[in-house]
């Protein structure tokens, strides 16, 4: 039971009201200037796309499996049970391990700041608690962001992508990485308007890449410990062995 | 005391007003003005040179505390306390490094307390932390000894087989995680760095280097300080640095081989290119140069060999981390003059820690630094442990 957005670039109309009602959310700054840009930052946690008449939205993809979350080493990130991948600013020390590690290149950093916080879209957490939309979905004048249960919305865009022809049959978040909560459908590839290919990120959940390694550790270190252990005992045993005869032949003699 | 202004010094002088002018670019106006650093490159040369290659170049420590006090290899004693005073400064500096890399280096603690357990990250962040902390206790008695305080020498004797198998432990764990970082981005570094093989590469890169910057070190330091250079030192450990030169240059080719890059890698371009600087560097040159017998036994030709394996092994880890990247971004990172210098500043200050050091303290075995009998006659009150500390620092 976790909620996510469906993104239908075939239905999005580029009006951008999605940006601005994000950024009215977060207490972000958004104006002409801001509209015009076309690279999410720290100040822009969505951007709608244009190539021609065609539109591509894009922001964080609340993965099943957040890279981030396991990356961060306080874990300042965390996939709540509602769906949204959240970030706790008090923890964060400043690494930007999550902005390496996540295959979306999500996170963005303040780096103007004296006291820089990592940003992202955080799926608006309290207005999911509050019973209510994203603030970009609730905003779309056309439904082309929609909010939902996960399984519903999958379900919804299999349907539509059966009915029209227009679509390439495909869900892309469905099986990237493992799954996303944010899931798109379109009549073009997101691949072309900079998403990274499926192919490429694949369908394994990126923590398990490092996890297998991490997992290990656990049965690693005793061994080795006891490896070590073992190493210095017998290179030191013999000198410690020749000391004791010493000390035993000394005796004897004062023995006698 | 009139302090004479030689060529090094004024080098030093001049990287230290840079850097601190850089520190305060840093602190005051943030990494954006300081750094090259971007949204799309958010790691740069701070954390390609300064962590990853600074930790690498510490492992002398670990290389020659195992060699010595595990494996019992008693010839290499001389050079076990200014390997560890190298790898303790290292270690010391990677963390001044971290400060400014850290966008809130102000809450650096929070590895403390905020615990993620499935993080790489906070793997090698507790690592570094308990290994600095072994490496002072190892670095320590020569304090003790050069003001001669006894009590806490035998201490520290009493812990020593702790120590030492712990600080070889935390090494082994944190050189090869530095490795394990880079496999949580298989989508974006480029396929000839990434392997899931990392973490053994970038341990079996620690052991080369720890053994070439010992040789370097030695040579350096009988140049400088006026040393007698200890020949059968540098010649067993240049046997053991062919010896893993080999040994990591047969694990990169078998994991080329088995990821079919073997072809690949001979192509021209422009990540080729630069892993062909790094394959000279690290394994053409050195071991060209090692296979010769009369290479083998003369300084300057195993001094030379270990600048290759050095600087062949600093190009593997900033192609990993920077050059890597290159393509999946899209662009080219080029570090500011900024960034540069603050590095520049960390190495010199290393430097000069390091002959701060030797001054004053019983680094290298010789009676020169006024301090009297190095507590030869302190009774062994173990054996095992008395032996390897002081038993040799007399010689």
């Amino acid at each position: 039971m976790s909620k996510a957005l469906l993104y239908d670039a075939t239905m999005c109309i580029g009006c951008k009201q999605c940006e601005a009602a994000c950024a009215q959310q977060n207490n972000l700054p958004y104006d002409d200037t801001v509209a015009a840009e076309t690279v999410q930052s720290a100040h822009k946690y969505t951007v709608v796309k244009t190539m021609d008449d065609k539109f591509m939205r894009r922001l964080c993809m609340h993965c099943e499996k957040p890279a981030c979350a396991s990356a961060c080493p306080v874990g300042a990130f965390h996939k709540t049970a509602a769906g949204p991948v959240v970030y706790d600013v008090w923890k964060c020390i400043g690494c930007r391990y999550c902005m390496v590690a996540c295959a979306f290149n999500q996170p963005k950093y303040e780096w103007q700041s004296l006291n820089p916080r990592v940003r992202k879209c955080i799926m608006c957490p309290d207005r999911i608690a509050a019973g209510k939309q994203t603030a970009c979905a609730e905003i779309c004048p056309t439904g082309a962001t929609k909010f939902g249960e996960r399984d519903d919305l999958i379900r919804e865009a299999k349907d539509r992508i059966r009915k029209d022809p227009k679509y390439i049959d495909r869900i892309y978040g469905l099986n990237e990485v493992g799954g996303t909560s944010v899931l798109i459908i379109s009549d073009e590839n997101p691949e072309q308007y900079g998403y990274p290919a499926s192919a490429k990120i694949g369908d394994t959940p990126i923590p398990e890449y490092t996890g297998r390694v991490m997992d290990r550790i656990p049965d690693f270190v005793p061994v080795w410990t006891l490896v070590l252990g073992g190493i210095y005992w017998v290179s030191h045993r013999r000198d410690e062995v020749a000391a004791a005869e010493a000390e035993e032949e000394k005796q004897i003699e004062g023995g006698k | 005391m009139k302090i004479k202004l030689t060529f090094w010094r004024v080098v030093f002088i001049v990287v230290m007003v840079l850097g601190l002018y850089s520190s305060y670019i840093r602190y005051f106006r943030g990494l954006g003005a300081v750094s090259n650093m971007t949204d799309q490159f958010p790691w740069g040369l701070w954390i390609g040179f300064d962590c990853l290659c600074g930790v690498m170049l510490a492992a002398g420590g670990f290389i020659m505390v195992g060699a010595v006090y595990l494996f019992n290899v008693e010839r290499l004693h001389s050079v076990v306390r200014p390997a560890v005073l190298t790898a303790f400064l290292g270690y010391v500096l990677f963390i001044v490094g971290l400060l400014f890399d850290l966008g809130r280096p102000w809450y650096i603690w929070h590895q403390l307390i905020y615990m993620n357990p499935h993080s790489v990250m906070f793997e090698v962040g507790m690592c570094v932390m308990t290994y600095t902390t072994v490496l002072l206790f190892e670095f320590l008695p020569n304090v003790f000894e050069a003001v001669n305080w006894k009590a806490p020498i035998k201490w520290i004797n009493k812990i020593y087989p702790v120590l030492i198998v712990l600080g070889i432990l935390l090494s082994t764990l944190h050189q090869s995680s530095l490795g394990s970082l880079y496999l949580i981005m298989p989508s974006k570094l480029h396929p000839f760095w990434y392997t899931p093989a990392l973490p053994f590469f970038f341990f079996g890169s620690a052991v080369a280097v720890g053994l070439a910057m010992t040789i370097f070190e030695s040579t350096q330091s009988a140049r400088v300080f006026g040393r007698q250079l200890e020949l059968p030192v540098l010649v067993t450990l240049g046997g053991a640095l062919l010896v893993a030169l080999w040994v990591n240059l047969l694990l990169r080719f078998e994991d080329y081989f088995h990821r079919g890059l073997l072809r690949e890698i001979f192509k021209p371009s422009y990540e080729a290119y630069f892993l062909w600087l790094e394959l000279v560097l690290t394994f053409v040159l050195p071991i060209a140069i090692l296979s010769f017998k009369k290479a083998r036994l003369s300084p300057q030709w195993l001094y030379l060999a270990s600048i290759f394996t050095v600087l062949g092994f600093i190009t593997n880890r900033l192609n990993i981390a920077l050059i890597g990247f290159e393509t999946y971004v899209g662009h080219h990172y080029v570090p500011k003059w900024t960034e540069f210098s603050i590095t520049l500043m960390i190495i010199a200050m290393g430097f000069a820690l390091f002959a701060v050091a030797v001054r004053y303290l019983p680094i290298f075995p010789q009676e020169e630094h006024g301090v009297k009998p190095r507590l030869r006659s302190e009774p062994a009150t173990s054996p095992m442990v008395s032996t390897p500390v002081l038993g040799h620092a007399g010689d």
